[in-house]
C-alpha cells in the first residue's frame, strides 16, 4: 500500500487520502483500533469518506500528520463474524431498469443483491444513511438522470459502487430496487441510534412474496 | 420498534413539564431551540449543530446563572414572543432588538424579571440577524444524542417553533441566592459592516486554478439571502476549477468553504452536511463564524489568509 496523502483541514483537522476504498477502510479500522487502545491522540470526529478519513478536533494535527504515513496498517480482514440482516422486498420502481443495465431478469437482480455481503464504508446524507460497498464493479449503475423529489423511507437503492437504504422520506437520485419494511435505520431513543455505522457488515434477505 | 405490537414505555417522563411550559405566542420567521450542539456523531451522518452565534448563546446563559450548555431560543431576523407559565427571569442577547414585556419596553442584554403569565417579545433585529432569548433554568425539551439543538439538515431535535407550541422550562439555578455573581452586562458587538473571513487553504485548494485562489482572496463577495443554518451562501465571482473529475464523497468540517459546480463559495455553518462531494478550497476557523451568522444579506465579504491561531502563540 502506498503511503496516504495527508491534507490539513483548518487548524485542527486532517484529511487522510488513500489510493482506494479498501485502503481507506483498512486505515479507518486501524484508527478506531488505536483510539480504543489509547494510542491515538484525542480527536472529536473520525469521519470516513469514499477514499478518505477526516480527523477533526485534534490539538496537534501536525504531529499526527507527520506520523501517520509511516503507520503499519494491516489489510482489512474480510468475512469476520456475522452480518446484520435487513429484510427486503425487491419491488422498487427502478427494478426493471436495473435488470436491463445488468442484462439479467428482475429475479436475478434480487439474487445478486441478496447474495452480496456489504460493508458500511461511510455515512452521510441523512442520519442513519450508510453507503454500503461490496457489489461487483460490473453491477455499478449510474444515478437516475432525473432525481425523485420524494423517495419513501425504507427504499433500498443503488448508485455507483454503493447500495443504501433511505432512513426517511427525502429527495433522492438513486435507483430504487426494493423496500425494507420494518427496518428502523435511525431512532434517537435507541442505543445506538444508528443501525448502521462504518464497518458494519450487512446482508439483504429477500422477503418471500405473498 | 421491535414489531411485537406491545407499546413500550414512553421515552420521556411527563413530569419534565411539571413546572409548566412556555407558550409560543409569535414564533417569528425561524426560531429554533439551540445549545452547544452534539459533537462526536459526524460518522453517523449527524452534524454538530448548536447556536450559530455561540458567544451570544453562552453570554445569555451566563447572565442568567445557567450553565452555558442550557438551551436557548435562536431567532432569525424577526424575533419571537413567548408567554411564561410562572415568575421567570429572561434575557435577550445576540442581534440587538426592541424587547417588550406585556407590551412595555424592557432592556436588551440585561436579565428581566417576568411575572407569571407575562409575554416577553424579542422584536425584529435592528442590527444583525439572530437574537438569543434565554430563560433561567433553560429550555428543557427532551435531548437527542445529548443535545436539545434543532438540526435543520438532519431533522434531529425539536422542530422550528410554531405559534402555540409549548416548551418546558427547567428549574432556575441559584440566580437569587447569596452566591450570585455580579451581573454581567452584555457587550454590544456591532455586527460587521463588512465581513472579513480569515481562511486557511486546503484540503482541496489544488482542485482550483491559481486564478481562483487569487479571486477568492482579493475580490468582494456579498452575503446571499439564500443562506441558512447549513451554510453562508455568497454572491460574487465564480471560482474556476483546475480539474473536472468528481470528488468522491469526503468528510466536511464546520467553516469549510465548499465550492459547488456553479463556482460560488458556501461557508459551512453548524447544520452543514457531514460528508460531501464538492471540493473545499479552504476553511474559516470557527471563532470567525459568529460574525458570519449575524451578517445580513447584502453584507460585503472579504476572504483573507488566516494568521496563526490566537491561542498558539
Amino acid at each position: 500500500m502506498s503511503a496516504p496523502l495527508v491534507h490539513r483541514v483548518g487548524r485542527n483537522g486532517l484529511l487522510v487520502e488513500l489510493e482506494d476504498a479498501e485502503a481507506a477502510e483498512a486505515l479507518h479500522a486501524e484508527i478506531l483500533r488505536r483510539r480504543v487502545d489509547g494510542t491515538l491522540p484525542p480527536v472529536r470526529e473520525v469521519v470516513p469518506g469514499a477514499r478518505t478519513i477526516l480527523l477533526d478536533g485534534l490539538s496537534e494535527p501536525q504531529r499526527l500528520a507527520a506520523e501517520l504515513p509511516s503507520w503499519d496498517v494491516p489489510p482489512l480482514r474480510r468475512d469476520e463474524g456475522s452480518a446484520l440482516e435487513i429484510r427486503v422486498r425487491y419491488d422498487g420502481p427502478d427494478l426493471d431498469e436495473v435488470a436491463g443495465l445488468w442484462g439479467v431478469d428482475t429475479a436475478e437482480v434480487a439474487r445478486i443483491h441478496a447474495g452480496t455481503v456489504f460493508r458500511v464504508a461511510f455515512c452521510g446524507f441523512a442520519p442513519g444513511f450508510a453507503y454500503l460497498t461490496g457489489l461487483d464493479p460490473e453491477y455499478h449503475v449510474p444515478r437516475r438522470a432525473d432525481p425523485r423529489t420524494s423517495v419513501p423511507a425504507g427504499a433500498v437503492a443503488l448508485a455507483g459502487p454503493y447500495t443504501g437504504v433511505y432512513p426517511r422520506s427525502s429527495p433522492g437520485g438513486w435507483q430504487l430496487i426494493g423496500t425494507a419494511p420494518g427496518t428502523v435505520l435511525w431512532d434517537s431513543a435507541r442505543k445506538p441510534a444508528a443501525l448502521l455505522a462504518p464497518g458494519t457488515r450487512v446482508r439483504f434477505v429477500p422477503e418471500e412474496s405473498r | 420498534m421491535s414489531g411485537t405490537g406491545i407499546p413500550g414505555p414512553s421515552a420521556h417522563s411527563p413530569n419534565s413539564t411539571a413546572r409548566g411550559a412556555l407558550v409560543v405566542v409569535r414564533a417569528g420567521a425561524l426560531t429554533t431551540v439551540q445549545d452547544l450542539g452534539r459533537p462526536g456523531y459526524a460518522h453517523l451522518g449527524v452534524s454538530r449543530s448548536g447556536a450559530l452565534d455561540e458567544p451570544a448563546h453562552r453570554l445569555a446563559n451566563r447572565l442568567l446563572g445557567n450553565p452555558e450548555s442550557a438551551a436557548t431560543l435562536e431567532t432569525t431576523f424577526s424575533g419571537c414572543a413567548v408567554r411564561v407559565p410562572g415568575p421567570a427571569v429572561a434575557v435577550v442577547t445576540g442581534a440587538p432588538c426592541p424587547v417588550t414585556v406585556d407590551g412595555r419596553p424592557a432592556p436588551w442584554g440585561v436579565p428581566v424579571r417576568l411575572p407569571a403569565g407575562a409575554v416577553i417579545d424579542a422584536g425584529p433585529a435592528t442590527h444583525g440577524l439572530r437574537s438569543y432569548l434565554a430563560f433561567a433554568g433553560g429550555i428543557q425539551v427532551p435531548a437527542e444524542l445529548g443535545s436539545r439543538a434543532t438540526d435543520l439538515l438532519s431533522g434531529i431535535g425539536p422542530a422550528p417553533l410554531r405559534d402555540g407550541d409549548r416548551l418546558p422550562v427547567g428549574p432556575p439555578g441559584p440566580t437569587d441566592g447569596p452566591g450570585r455573581a455580579t451581573v454581567e452586562a452584555a457587550r454590544w458587538q456591532a455586527p460587521p459592516r463588512e465581513l472579513v473571513l480569515p481562511v486557511l487553504c486546503g484540503p482541496r485548494t489544488d482542485w482550483f486554478t491559481a486564478d481562483a485562489l487569487r479571486t477568492l482572496m482579493t475580490r468582494t463577495y456579498r452575503v446571499s439571502p439564500k443562506g441558512n443554518r447549513i451554510g453562508l451562501r455568497l454572491d460574487g465571482p465564480a471560482l474556476e476549477r483546475a480539474r473536472d473529475d468528481e470528488l468522491p464523497s469526503e468528510g466536511m468540517t464546520l467553516g469549510a468553504v465548499q465550492v459547488p459546480p456553479e463556482g460560488r463559495p458556501v461557508v459551512f455553518l453548524a447544520d452543514h452536511p457531514v460528508t460531501g462531494g464538492y471540493p473545499v478550497i479552504g476553511v474559516v476557523p470557527p471563532e470567525h463564524l459568529a460574525p458570519a451568522a449575524q451578517a445580513v444579506p447584502g453584507t460585503p465579504v472579504r476572504f483573507v489568509p488566516a494568521g496563526p491561531a490566537p491561542r498558539d502563540r
